[in-house]
Order: structure tokens, then sequence, then C-alpha cells
């Protein structure tokens, strides 16, 4: 449904540890293959073994570089998908019905069965996490795995989003944002997890975990090690005296 | 965004529909029988083949009827039916017109509200998306329903008051292309918001998350050359505005002059359509950007 | 109309029919995978969670498989060539065909000169089966592809402590505090890491990587040390100054575990200077610290005196402790000396130093867990040190890598850390020192197998593969005075040295799953050159070449017979104990592949492949008395094959019953176990085992057991590695194996028993004011070498790449986005597309390892960007050194091991300008023996 909802009784969302994340693809693929099988037409590749391919991914890892004024430049892999924002633009702008938020949980869907494919929502939306698929006309997005997290068909430890399962570092974490005593809204709180552009206002519920800070050793004032000799004689001496306490 | 052909022959030609429709309603000019039906022919032909036009750009045309259900939220959905209301409320009126030489003035000046809503609507869809800053802002509607109303007025043949408006268009494109300069970098957004990486220092992407093409890429994030985009504004202001507005207000009336103007100013609404996408920096880009 | 309100979404939509559980090999990591089957297809592949390595995850190649195996680049059938070399022209053959063609090639090979026959496999996963094939046949010429690869590593890691990181052990992930991570971006354990990783940073512990580049794991760590490339021995040897000088060393560790004790022989003009005072035991000896006696070292309650020394005949012999303390206290090591060579100021070295010692010996580890070493000494708890430490081909892939690798080894044991809590731990079967391993071997009779392994670690001059004429044995000239511990031979060489006729020439070269036309070689135009060149009678040089790949690879428009081998999926494959193992360090594990499709070509899994054809050769092993064919396939060979009695390929579910771990007969229902389990067996190690493996008699006995061992083999730790002094010795005119002139001061320079640190060779052969810049490789985490180009999601994500380059040389030659660049080396240049990247050692380049590709291969467009705009940096480096001033050229290789030395290459750059229409070199396009993938892919099993 065009409209959002007012609220709703979950916010079910991923938490990502840019800290963590070696950007190593594995929640990018994982992702494209669950959501090819399952939810919707299967995410296609055009001119796959071609020139110039082109296809459908929900989930996507760039990698950046931020430069602090008096460090060496860091890099951070940075997965993006959709963050399933409480005042989703995407939404609203559907002339169809296709896109809505779904009260029960706020997971942001897109029902094919309704789709023009006008890409509107892709045009709303701030992050580019929708993409149009070229084969079947029809807007994709993050299911958040849908059909996984309420699955009886999946053993319950299984119930989560494909790529939360796969990523073998543990940066992203899947669960209600909306609970505070949640792990996930404890660790958002501890870590101090924030938005992305903020300022669009379209409250994401997906949050990031920034990289903790680096390169401080040098700075730290960690005191030198102490010489107990300085050459290979008064070194013997040492040795007798601490072997002797062995 | 990507310029795509379909977006702006929409825009140009439906626009011009409906701007030519609101003088028609309103009796300008006032026309009968076998010139009605032309004016009528060319004003729907013009709204109807934009209308069409815009489906190219549709995915999944077999799901279209659903685009009118969504009037209480969505400026797509509106101006879809907006636009049918249009096209149906004129059509008795043009035939009244053609065929019993008579006018419904009340079905006319329904009519034009309802076709300025439409292009209202129009530029809404455009107007309400804060990720393009650039028409993100109230210009934008005016922008819309001057280059309709002048247009319209130029194919009506109302050369002197097309004149005026169009030289006020010129005045506003321009104002707005210099405003539009502005918009992205007052909104805040950068590099540093999109990551959340700018407390730390400056970002930059360092590798792209797919170095083959993909929807967003080719759709969103388009970037011409400033330079290039100076020319093209110069062009498009001489050929929307300076040119036709001249030979409007300087030369007698007459069909060749008129047509002349015409010709001008469609082609420089042509060209500003394009950098209207061109120009318009989605805030994705934000994400793949390498300085 | 349906009213959005009532959108019914299918929360739990059945998810597949079927799950076959089965081993991963999009890279040789080797997780386990669920397969989803619906339909009797593959529909979706996620990652088994009671697996040992990667406990449920997977990375972005394995989540890829489904692509890999629907790849439109696979083989269909065998073919021969039919025109030129390189051309890819071929036609389709039948098996039996394929089969008589290199039966009647290698065959009369056999009985007349085996040597002629040279069997080299790539990123293979059968050693153990593709050697004993190798071995049966009778040439000495077999490797895999460890020389080009790692073997300073594993070579450095065996004679230092009897395994080396990688496969062989893992950082303590759950209890270590500080990591430090020394030249990877992905390795083979590419998924443990990752998940270890995971686990530091959940607890906040602290990271420390050190490499040129910034990317990766490096991008994680809290500390980037962008070390110049080449210069980690020196960095590391700083830190040894540093923890020596402020006597942070576990001096308990060193008297106990390690020859630190071992006295030296003081004797300048003995023959055995240098080499350990040995008892009438045969063994070393230490100074008792309780007599000031020398004693056998392993005799129960002594504690050498690692202070004192002995004079005998006016010459004094000193412990290993104390020849390391004149060496590494000296200035040399400094901080201030090294930082302006290593790129690494004073204070981050010192900083780096404090905080190793300060976690390692006052964030000390003890876990209450009672256990006995192997002088029957109890003790009451495990004490550890939680500092750790990974690496990989950053620091092994140089000419001074067996060096570097040993001093990281040096520096992990005198802090204490290997084999205890918090620190670095083997995975069973390892630890295993040089003294356990087999020695190489090149024993050639025509018509009878080899006298034994191929490949090995000699433990001195005697056991090098050279003629009395001092030519080498082997093809690839593994085991000479040139490399005399190429303990996994030199893969890299076979091509040259068969085209160059030195030693000698051969006429089959059978290759199997190795790249060699393309992305594994040293330069790779040249290569080319070779594969096709012939000689005055028009033949080719190397006159029959045999392939088995599974895929449409470069080299396979190289080879003349095609043996067209199976996806990962469809067939048997075994990851044995007895090569590469999947062991964690608290389990011993083994695992299996298993056809969970059947092939759908006329396509056969090569190991069957080699059970046929080894028995068509009548080989010993591969046939019954009467001659007939022993083993129907791989499947049968897995189970029924014994290399010792008892011990085979898998070790689960063994005897008759299937109770036996380790040891037991062959049970014929040994696969179906494994398939049951989840396709592989683990059995885990009981507590009082875990750590302290070498010198824990409860290890070693359970070692015995699980039949890793014949019998308990304690060992102490190498500090100060004899085999190598017993080299230098033979340079320094001692012995009858004497290197040849020419090599005499290299041998003498290199081979030290304690690690040192030398300028990568390619500083001294190329100006380096000319060539200022260090060129690099990495693997990227989401493709396979070549391997993941095929796949149409990973493409999409690396589908070309760009030499990145750092701030200063980006501004000093004015690039811009969009340029190219000419790079060039003593060997040629190659011209590229460039992206700045400002997290890089301000002297390094580098670009993403095997994207560039041939166009024509993997079944792509030739007009795919991996192949106009992707490039490889192979052709600029050269297997061989440039010329010295005797005219002799060097392997462009590590002088102890013969390792390849990639990343010694150094550059120099200028802006391309215009920019060339396609990187170059650019070849004409081979031809696709499969056409081309279908134009769009929409797969979904209904
Ligand atoms: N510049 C540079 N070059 C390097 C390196 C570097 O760091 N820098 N690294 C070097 C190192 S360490 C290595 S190990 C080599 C690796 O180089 P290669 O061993 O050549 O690796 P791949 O490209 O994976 O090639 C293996 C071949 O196996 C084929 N193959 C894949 N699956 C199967 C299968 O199931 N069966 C069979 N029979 N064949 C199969 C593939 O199609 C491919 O042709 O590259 C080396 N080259
Ligand atoms: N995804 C993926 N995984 C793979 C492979 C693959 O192709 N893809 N290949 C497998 C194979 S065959 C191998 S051998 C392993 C290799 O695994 P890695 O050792 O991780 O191999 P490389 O990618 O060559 O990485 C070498 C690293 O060393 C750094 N380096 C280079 N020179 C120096 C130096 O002098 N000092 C330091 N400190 N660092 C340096 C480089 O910047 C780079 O980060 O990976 C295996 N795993
Ligand atoms: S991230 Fe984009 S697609 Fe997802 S809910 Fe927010 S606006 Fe919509
Ligand atoms: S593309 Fe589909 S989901 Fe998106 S706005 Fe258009 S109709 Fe709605
Ligand atoms: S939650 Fe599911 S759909 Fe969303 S990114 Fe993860 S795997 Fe893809
Ligand atoms: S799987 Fe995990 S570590 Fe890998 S890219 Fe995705 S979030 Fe990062
Ligand atoms: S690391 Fe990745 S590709 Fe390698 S075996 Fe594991 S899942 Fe497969
Ligand atoms: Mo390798």
């Amino acid at each position: 449904m065009t409209a959002l909802p007012a609220s709703t009784d979950k916010k079910l969302g991923l938490v990502i540890d840019l800290d963590t994340c070696v950007g190593c693809h594995g929640c990018v693929t994982s992702c494209k293959g669950w959501n090819t099988e399952n939810y919707g037409v299967p995410l296609s590749d055009m001119d796959a073994y071609g020139a110039d391919p082109s296809g459908t991914f929900l989930n996507r890892v760039f990698s950046y570089e931020v430069q602090p004024a008096d460090k060496p430049a860091q890099t951070v892999h940075f997965p993006k998908s959709c963050l399933h924002c409480e005042d989703a633009p995407c939404v609203t702008v559907c002339p169809t019905g296709a896109s809505y938020k779904r009260t029960e949980d706020g997971i942001v869907l897109v029902n094919e069965d309704r789709c023009i494919g006008c890409g509107l929502c892709a045009w709303a939306c701030p992050y580019g996490a929708r993409e149009l698929d070229q084969a079947a006309g029809v807007m994709k997005k993050c299911t958040l795995c849908v059909d996984r997290i309420y699955n009886e068909n999946l053993e319950e430890v299984d119930r989560v989003p494909s790529c939360v399962r796969t990523c073998p570092a543990g940066a992203r974490h899947f669960g209600d944002l909306g609970d505070p005593d949640s792990d996930v809204s404890k660790l958002v709180a501890e870590r101090g997890g924030f938005d992305l552009m903020p300022e669009q206002g379209t409250k994401p519920v997906n949050k990031y975990l920034p990289p903790r800070p680096k390169d401080t050793m040098e700075t730290a004032g960690i005191p030198d090690l102490k010489p107990v000799a300085t050459e290979a004689k008064g070194f013997l001496g040492w040795l007798d005296k601490a072997l002797e306490k062995l | 965004m990507h310029p795509a052909p379909s977006v702006i022959i929409f825009t140009t030609f439906s626009g011009l529909g409906f701007g030519l429709l609101a003088w028609l309603g309103l009796g300008f000019p006032d026309v009968s029988g076998g010139t009605a039906f032309a004016f009528f022919f060319i004003a729907y032909a013009l709204a109807v083949g934009g209308l069409l036009a815009s489906t190219f750009h549709l995915g999944n045309r077999k799901n279209a009827i659903y685009a009118f259900s969504q009037w209480r939220t969505s400026w797509l959905s509106r101006e879809g039916i907006a636009s049918v209301m249009t096209l149906l409320v004129f059509a008795p009126y043009a035939l009244s017109l053609i065929f019993a030489d008579t006018a419904l003035p009340f079905l006319g000046y329904l009519g034009s509200i309802l076709a300025l809503i439409t292009v209202f609507t129009t530029s809404m869809i455009y107007t309400q998306l804060k990720t393009i800053p650039r028409w993100n802002m109230p210009l934008n509607p005016v922008l819309f329903l001057l280059y309709a109303l002048s247009g319209g007025a130029l194919m009506a043949g109302e050369a002197k008051v097309a004149g005026v408006l169009i030289l006020l268009l010129t005045l506003l494109q321009v104002a707005a292309w210099k405003m539009g300069d502005d918009r992205l970098s007052s909104t805040g957004t950068d590099k540093g918001t999109a990551t959340g990486l700018g407390s730390i220092g400056t970002v930059r992407m360092l590798e792209s998350a797919h170095t083959a093409r993909n929807y967003i890429l080719d759709e969103m994030v388009h970037i011409i050359g400033r330079k290039h985009a100076q020319k093209l504004r110069m062009i498009a202001g001489i050929l929307i505005g300076a040119l036709p507005a001249a030979i409007l207000l300087l030369t007698p009336a007459g069909h060749v002059t008129s047509f002349v103007a015409l010709a001008c100013h469609i082609l420089g609404v042509i060209v500003g359509r394009w950098l209207f996408f061109a120009e318009a920096e989605h805030v994705v880009g934000m994400y793949y950007s390498r300085d | 109309m349906t009213k959005p309100e009532n959108i019914k979404v299918e929360t739990s939509p059945p998810v597949s029919d079927e799950v076959r559980q089965t081993t991963c090999y999009m890279c040789a990591c080797r997780c386990g995978i669920n397969v989803h089957m619906k339909d009797g297809q593959v529909a979706y592949i996620e990652g088994n969670r009671d697996h040992p390595v990667n406990k449920g995850v997977l990375c972005g190649k394995g989540s890829a498989g489904i692509m890999q195996h629907y790849a439109p680049s696979r083989l269909n059938a065998p073919m021969k060539r039919v025109g030129p070399r390189g051309s890819g022209e071929f036609e389709e053959i039948s098996w039996d065909e394929a089969l008589d063609i290199a039966a009647g090639w290698m065959g009369p090979l056999r009985d007349t000169d085996p040597k002629k026959m040279a069997f080299f496999t790539g990123r293979d996963q059968s050693q153990s089966f593709t050697g004993w094939f190798a071995q049966a046949y009778g040439t000495p010429n077999y490797a895999a592809h460890g020389g080009f690869c790692s073997v300073n590593m594993a070579a450095a890691g065996i004679y230092t402590m009897g395994g080396a990181f990688w496969e062989f052990g893992q950082p303590d992930w759950d209890r270590t505090k500080l990591f430090m991570i020394f030249g990877v971006a992905e390795d083979h354990d590419s998924n443990p890491i990752k998940i270890g990783l995971g686990k530091l940073k959940e607890r906040g512990a602290k990271v420390i990587g050190v490499n040129p580049i910034r990317s990766g794991y490096n991008a994680i760590a809290d500390e980037w040390v962008g070390i110049t490339p080449g210069t980690d021995g020196l960095f590391i040897l700083s830190l040894i100054h540093a923890l020596m000088k402020s006597g942070n060393i576990d001096l308990n560790y060193l008297s106990r575990y390690t020859n630190a004790g071992f006295m030296v022989n003081g004797d300048e003009s003995s023959p055995e200077f240098g080499l350990f005072l040995r008892g009438k035991s045969g063994k070393p000896q230490v100074l008792n610290r309780a007599t000031g006696k020398l004693a056998d070292y392993d005799k129960k309650g002594v504690m050498p005196d690692l202070a004192g020394n002995i004079r005998k005949a006016g010459v004094t012999h000193r412990p290993v402790l104390q020849l390391m303390a004149d060496r590494y206290l000296s200035d040399d090591y400094a901080p201030e000396a090294v930082a302006e060579r290593t790129g690494i100021s004073a204070a981050r070295i010192k900083a780096i130093a404090s905080e190793l010692a300060r976690v390692a010996f006052e964030e000390e580890i003890v876990i209450d867990q009672p256990w006995t070493d192997w002088k029957g000494e109890k003790h009451d708890k495990m004490v550890g040190r939680p500092v750790s430490f990974h690496s990989m081909r950053g620091i092994s892939a140089h000419s001074n890598g067996f060096q570097t690798c040993r001093a990281l080894h040096v520096l992990q044991i005198i802090l204490g850390s290997v084999e205890v809590p918090g620190g670095f731990r083997f995975k069973p079967p390892y630890p295993k020192p040089p003294e356990a391993h087999p020695k190489p071997h090149a024993g050639v009779t025509p018509g009878q197998p080899l006298d034994g392994p191929h490949l090995g670690y000699p433990m001195g001059p005697e056991h090098l593969l050279i003629n009395e004429d001092g030519s080498a044995k082997r093809i690839d000239k593994a085991f000479t005075w040139e490399n005399p511990l190429s303990a996994h031979g030199l893969m890299h060489m076979v091509i040259s040295n068969a085209h160059a006729g030195d030693p000698y020439k051969i006429d089959t070269l059978f290759l199997y799953m190795a790249n060699m036309a393309w992305n594994s070689s040293m330069n790779t135009s040249e290569v080319m050159r070779m594969l096709t060149d012939k000689d005055e009678n028009g033949d080719y040089v190397i006159p029959h070449i045999i392939y088995s790949d599974a895929y449409s690879s470069e080299t396979v428009a190289y080879a003349d017979l095609i043996l067209p081998d199976t996806t990962y999926l469809e067939r048997h494959d075994c990851i044995s104990l007895l090569d590469r193992p999947i062991c964690e360090a608290d389990g011993l594990a083994d695992a299996i592949r298993w056809p969970v499709v059947e092939p759908d070509r006329n396509v056969r899994g090569f190991q069957s492949v080699l059970v046929e054809l080894g028995a068509k050769l009548g080989l010993p092993g591969f046939v019954n008395e009467d001659g007939s064919q022993k083993f129907k396939d791989y499947a049968d060979y897995l189970v029924n094959h014994e290399r010792r009695p008892g011990v085979g390929p898998l070790a689960g579910w063994r005897g008759e019953d299937g109770t036996g771990k380790g040891r037991g007969a062959p049970n014929p229902e040994q696969l179906d176990r494994y398939i049951e389990n989840g396709g592989f067996w683990v059995d885990h190690l009981p507590e009082e085992t875990q750590f302290y493996k070498p010198w824990n008699q409860g290890y070693q006995d359970w070692a015995v057991e699980r039949g890793i061992f014949d019998a308990p083999a304690p060992y102490v730790f190498n500090l100060y590695v004899e085999p190598l002094r017993k080299l230098q010795l033979a340079a320094e005119g001692h012995g009858d194996v004497q290197p040849p002139e020419n090599l005499r001061q290299r041998v003498k320079d290199t081979m030290d028993p304690l690690p040192i640190w030398y300028a990568p060779f390619e500083d001294s052969n190329v100006d380096p004011d000319e060539f200022p810049i260090h060129a690099l490789t990495q693997r990227p985490m989401h493709m396979y070498h070549s391997w993941g180009t095929q796949n149409a999601w990973l493409r999409q994500i690396t589908g070309k790449n760009r030499l990145y380059l750092p701030t200063k040389i980006w501004e000093a030659n004015g690039f811009e986005d969009g340029d190219y660049a000419t790079v060039t080396s003593a060997h040629g240049s190659i011209t590229v597309p460039v992206a700045h990247q400002a997290g890089l050692n301000e002297n390094t380049i580098w670009t993403w390892n095997a994207i560039g590709k041939r166009k024509g291969a993997w079944a792509l467009d030739e007009g795919a960007s991996e192949a106009t705009e992707g490039f490889l940096l192979n052709h600029i480096i050269h297997e061989l050194q440039p010329p010295k001033a005797d005219g002799m050229r060097w392997a462009n290789s590590d002088p102890i091991t013969g390792q390849a030395a990639w990343f010694d290459l150094r550059v120099k750059i200028a802006k391309a300008d215009p920019p060339p229409p396609e990187s170059q070199p650019a070849y004409p396009p081979i031809k696709s023996p499969v056409g081309k993938g279908p134009k769009n892919v929409a797969r979904k099993v209904k």
C-alpha cells in the first residue's frame, strides 16, 4: 500500500559493522542466490557473458577511502542494501501500490504483480537500494528475506536473512530495531550506530556501526621497552639472573 | 539522471499538448468546425503521444491499470488520473465545437483547470523527489506550468501573450538553472553523510561495488561536463525564449513567423528537458564518486 | 483489483526438495556446503553449519558456486588439437581415443626414459594420489604448484617448527588479544580467517596489519603498517632486537621447547663448525644448568643453561640463544637503523614491540588443564601468551621470503606463543618436523616405479637431487644448489627448462588444473611463445602436451590433448589427511566431494581418468596381478587403497564395522557414512591434548592412535636450522657434495641457520633508481585466480582491473581518472588503466591478480572487459633475473626454496598519452572450443 503505516509492530532490519566487514562480497552473492531462486522473479543478468554485462543485485559492497587530517587514509568496505526506512519515500511515490511497508514488521516490499516498472521508487530512494530488473521489468529490492525469516521449512537458527547467515566475518546482524532490548539495538547503542543520509529524512531502520579509531599506537604514549643490557655481555648477565628465577 | 528520450518526449510534448488544451478551453483561439478539429487533433496528439511515450519508460506495462489506484499518495497516480480526466472532459467540449459549432464554456473552463492540474501533477512527480535537489524546489512546478502555458499560447497563435510568457519563462528558467546549481550542496548531503564516515575525514570511492553497469548507474548517475552544460544552457535559453520572443514581439504577426517561433521554442524545450534530466544530480551519485 | 492491503506474501515457501552436502571448490579453503536441489537441479547453495572449516558461512565465491557449475565455459568432451597450438581449434573425440592417445605417448616413454614425461598439477587437492601415480609411472618430474605459490612459507615453517600458518595452523582465535597479520590479502584459509577476525572484532581485540596496501583484512586492522615490500624481515628482526634487548622473551619456553640451549660447535677450523655438539647417543647436547655438564637435550629433568658455555681445546662452544644475542642485539637491527628501509618509523616499531611484550607477558592466559609432557613431567595448567600472527605470500613471494618467514617464526617462538593458549595453534596432522617428512627421490629405472616419493625435506647436501656432474635430475632443477630446499618443486620453471632443454628435453608435458599459458606463469607472453615454438624439423620443441581442465581456459588452447574434468558438484574428491587436510586446531578432519549431480556432458572426473590411465599403462598399484584394472574409479580407490596397512585416503569410519578412526581396514560403506555425515569427518582432540602438541605426551599418543605417526615423535623447535648450516658448510668447502663456483658465495650468504635479511634480488639486479617502484598483485576475495571470470555474477563485481597508484605517484605524473599508464620493468612493459589509492605505501603500485583474460577464453565475448581493459602484471615478471656480470641468469626465485619471487618486481611508470584503445599487450583471440555463453541469464528452478 502506498501510504506508509503510522507505525509498525516491529522494525526488523540489519546492523552492519563497518569495523568488521572485510569486503568479501559473500553477502552479495548469497543474496543473489537466495533471491534468484525465491521471492518473485529471478534476478536477471543481461549480456551475462558478453562485452557489457549488467544484472540485478539487491545488495552490493563498495569500498571507500577516508582521509583523516593527520593520519594515513583508511579503507572501509561498505555493504549497502535497502534500509527499510520508516519514512520510505519509495513507497509513497509508487503509483500502483506495488511498493508497500508491512505493518507487522516494517519490511518494505514490492508486489511484483502490481509493479509497472516505472522506476519512480528507485528515483525516490536516496540509497540506490532498488534496481529495476531488466529482463522482467519489475522493481527489485531487498526483501529482508521475508521468505526466510519466518520460514517454517527452515531450522530456527536459519531463519535469518541469507546475507546474515553467510557473512563470514559476522559483520551483519539482524533483529528488531524497534525493541530497545534486542541484541541489535544494544549493539547500536554500544557502538554508536548511525543512519545514512539522515538529512534525507527517510529514517532508515538499518544502522551502520562506525569503524573503531585507527592508527593510534604511535601516538598513544606507549612507553618504550627498557633495555636489560646494551650489548651481548650485559645480556648474558641478565640471562643468568633471569634463568635463576625460573 | 539519464536523459531518456521517452521522458524527454513525454514532458515536452504532453506539456505542450495540455498547454494548448488549456488555452483552447478558455476559447483561445476561438475555433470551430474543421479548424477546431485541427487544433484539438494537435492538442490530443501531443498530450496522448507524450503520455504514450512515457509508458516506454515502463518495464511492465501490463500492470498499467494499477497506476490509477494510488491517487491519495502518489503524484504519478494523480497525474494519470488528472490527464485522463482532462482528456475526457475535453472530448465533449471538442466534439461540440467541431460538429455542433457550439462552445460549452463550463466544460472548457473545467478542462483548462484540469489541464493545468495535469501539468502541475507532472511537475510534482519530479519536484517531490528530495533525492534530486535540483528538481526539489517550488520554482519547478512554476516552470512546468509556464512551459505549458507559453508553448500552448504559441500554438494557439496568441503571439503577443506567448511572447510575454516566453520572456518570463526564460528569465525564470535562467534563475532556476542558477538556483539549481547550489541545490545539492544546500541539502547537506555529501559523501560524508552518505557513508556516515564524514566525521573521520574526507571520503572518496576507492572501488565501486561492481565494475559492470547496473540500473542505478544507467538511470541515475549521469555525469555531464560543466562546460558542456553551460553551452547547452545558452543554446536552450536562446531557442526557448530569446529568439521566439524576439520574433513574436518585434515582427508583425503571421503564420510563418509564428511557426518559426514555435519550432525554435520546441527545439529549445527539448534541449532544456535534456538538461533538466542530464543536469539533475541524484544523491545516490555520492556513493559512486571517485573525487 | 486486489486491494493492496490484502497482499499475502508466502513467508514459508518450501526451500528445496532435498539437501545434498558436499565440499565447496570455488577455492582451496574447502568449506562444507548444503546444495539445495529442486527437480534434480542445483537451486541454491549455502554453508554447512556443522562443518569444521566454515561453520555455516560462505564467501562470495562459494555463494556463487551455482553459476560456476552452470558456466557455459564447461568443456563438453575429450578433444584433440586440429589447428596450430594456441589457435583453440579442436575436434571432439571419444574417451577411448583420448586414453589411447595418452597411453600411446606415455607408455613407450615409461619403458625407455620415464623422465621425458613430466606431470605437474596446479590447484589440485589430490596430491597424494597424483604423486602416487607419478611415482608408479617412474618419472622424477612431478610436483604440484607449491613452488610458485608459497613454498617459502611452508618450508620455513616445517624447518623451524614443523608447520607454517596457512593450512598448517591458525591463531587461537577465541583467546588471542593481539593479532598481527603480514602480507595477506585472502589466503587459503579464507573463511576461517574471516570468522577468526570476526571473533577478535567482537571482543575488540587489537589487529595489526602489515601490508603495503590497505585493503581487505588490512582495512579492518586497527593499525596499518604500510611497509615497503621486501623489508618485512628487517622489521621483524628489529622487533626481535627490541624484545631481546629488553629481556621480553619467554625463557622457560625457550629452554624447554626449542633448541635455544643446543650447544653449537664454535671451532672455526672444524668441518662441524656451526653444527650442534652431539653426544654418544647422537643427540644434540645442552649444558645442564644443574650440573654444568653436557647432556642429551631431551633428558628428563635437564634444563639447559642458556647463559653458559663450554671451552674445549681452546674453543668456546655456545648455546644457540647466545648466537642469537650476538646477532640480534646489534645496532644494525635497532628500530632507528631499519626505519628508513622499511618505511616504518622507529617510534612505531618501538610501540609495536612494547605492545607485543605487554600483551604476551602481562596478559598471560592460564587454563586449568593438567597435561603431561614428553619427558613425563606433569603440569597442572596450560599457560599461554595471547599474541598471535598470521602471514602468507606477501612475505613468502620474495627472494628473501624463506628467511623472512623464518624470522617471523622465531619472533613467535621467543614470545612463547606457539602451541599455547592465545597464541598460534597447529592443526593436526601438524606439527611435523622436517625429520618426519620424506626425503626427495629421483631414482629412475625404465619400466619401474620411482625409488621413493618425489618431494620432501632435505637435511643436508647429501639429499640433493643432482648428478655426479652437478646437473639436475629433475626438469625443474628442484633440490639442486640453485634451490636446495625446494620442497614443492618449481612448476614455474618447467616450461622454460623444457623449452631450453636444460637440464634435458622432455617429450610429454602432462598438466592438470593450472592455467600455465596465462595467469600462473611468470612472463606469460614468453611462455606462450615457448609452447608454440618449433625446432629445426618443424616439430614443437615440447612435442606433446596433455591437459586436464574443466573449463575453456587459456591453457586449453595450448594443449594437444584435452581430458575434460567435471565440475566440483559432479565428482568424487577427497581432502585427505595424506596431503592437505581440512583440520582445525582442535580437530582432526577430512572430507569428500561426491556427485550431487551427474554430469550432463561427456566429461569424467580427472582422478578417475588417472585410475584408468594408470591401469592402461600397467602401473603397479593400478592393476591386479592379472593385469586388470584394480580400482573401478576414484571412489573405489578412496575406499580401498591403503597407503600403509590400515591407513588410507580417508580416515573416518574405517574398519569393517566403521568404528575405526584414522586406522582400520577398508570399509565398503565408508563413502556412504561420509555422505550421511555431511561430507566430512571430524574427530575432536581431547582437552589435555589441545596445546603444546609437539611436547604433549597425550597428543603424541593420540596421534599414533589416529595413524598420524607410527610412534610418538616429540621434538623441539628449531630457532637454529642445522640443515641450512650444513649447506653453508659445504659452500665453505667441507664435504663431497659441493656447490658450483658461481653459486658458492650465494649459498654461503643466504643459507644462514639463523634468520637474516637481505634485500630482494631484484633490487641489485636492476637499477633501483631507474625502477624505483614496487609492483604487486593481490587476490580479490571474491575471485579465484582465473576461475571467477566465467561466473556471470562474479564478473560483474570485478570484470576489469586497474593499477592502483599511491598519491605521490598519482600527483607527480598528473594522472586523472580514466588515464592509462605504461609500466616498464627490466623485462618488458604493459600499458594499463590506472586509479588512485591513498592508503598505499608511497613507492608501491598494485592490481588485482588474474582478472585480465585472453580474448576468446572462458566462453566470453571477445570484447569482454576482462580482455580489453583487464590485464596481467605477469607479462612484465620473468622467471629469470636479468643477466649477471658473468652472463649467468639466476632464477627469479628464493635461493633456498626456489619459490617464485613474484613480488620482487620493480618498475617505472609513465602516463600513456594518448591512451591505447585497449590494455597492452593485446593478443589475438583464441577460438573458443565451447562457443559463447547465452545472452541473458535468469535461472530459477520452479
Ligand atoms: N602476477 C601474479 N601471478 C600469480 C600469482 C600472483 O600472486 N601474482 N600467484 C601465483 C599463485 S600462488 C598461484 S597458486 C597461481 C594459480 O594459478 P593457476 O593454478 O593457474 O590458477 P587458476 O587460474 O585457478 O587455474 C587453474 C585452472 O584449473 C581449471 N579448473 C578449475 N576447476 C577445475 C576442475 O574442477 N578440474 C580441472 N581439471 N580443472 C579445473 C581452471 O579452469 C584453470 O584453467 O597463480 C600464480 N600467478
Ligand atoms: N579469493 C581467493 N582466495 C585465494 C586465492 C584466490 O585466487 N582468490 N588463491 C589461493 C592461493 S593459490 C594462494 S597462494 C593464497 C595466497 O593468499 P595471499 O597470501 O593472501 O595472496 P596474495 O593475494 O598474493 O596477497 C599477498 C599480500 O601480500 C602483500 N604484500 C606483497 N608484498 C609484501 C611485502 O613485502 N610485505 C608485506 N607485509 N606484504 C606484502 C600484498 O599487498 C597482498 O596483500 O590465496 C588462496 N586463496
Ligand atoms: S532504502 Fe530506499 S528502497 Fe529501502 S525503504 Fe529506504 S527509500 Fe525505500
Ligand atoms: S517501479 Fe513498481 S514499485 Fe516502483 S514505483 Fe513503479 S510501480 Fe511502484
Ligand atoms: S536481507 Fe535478504 S534480500 Fe536483503 S540484502 Fe540480505 S540477503 Fe539480500
Ligand atoms: S559478507 Fe560480511 S564481511 Fe563479506 S562483504 Fe558482506 S558484510 Fe562484509
Ligand atoms: S572460502 Fe569460499 S570459495 Fe573457498 S571453499 Fe570456502 S566458501 Fe568455497
Ligand atoms: Mo597459490
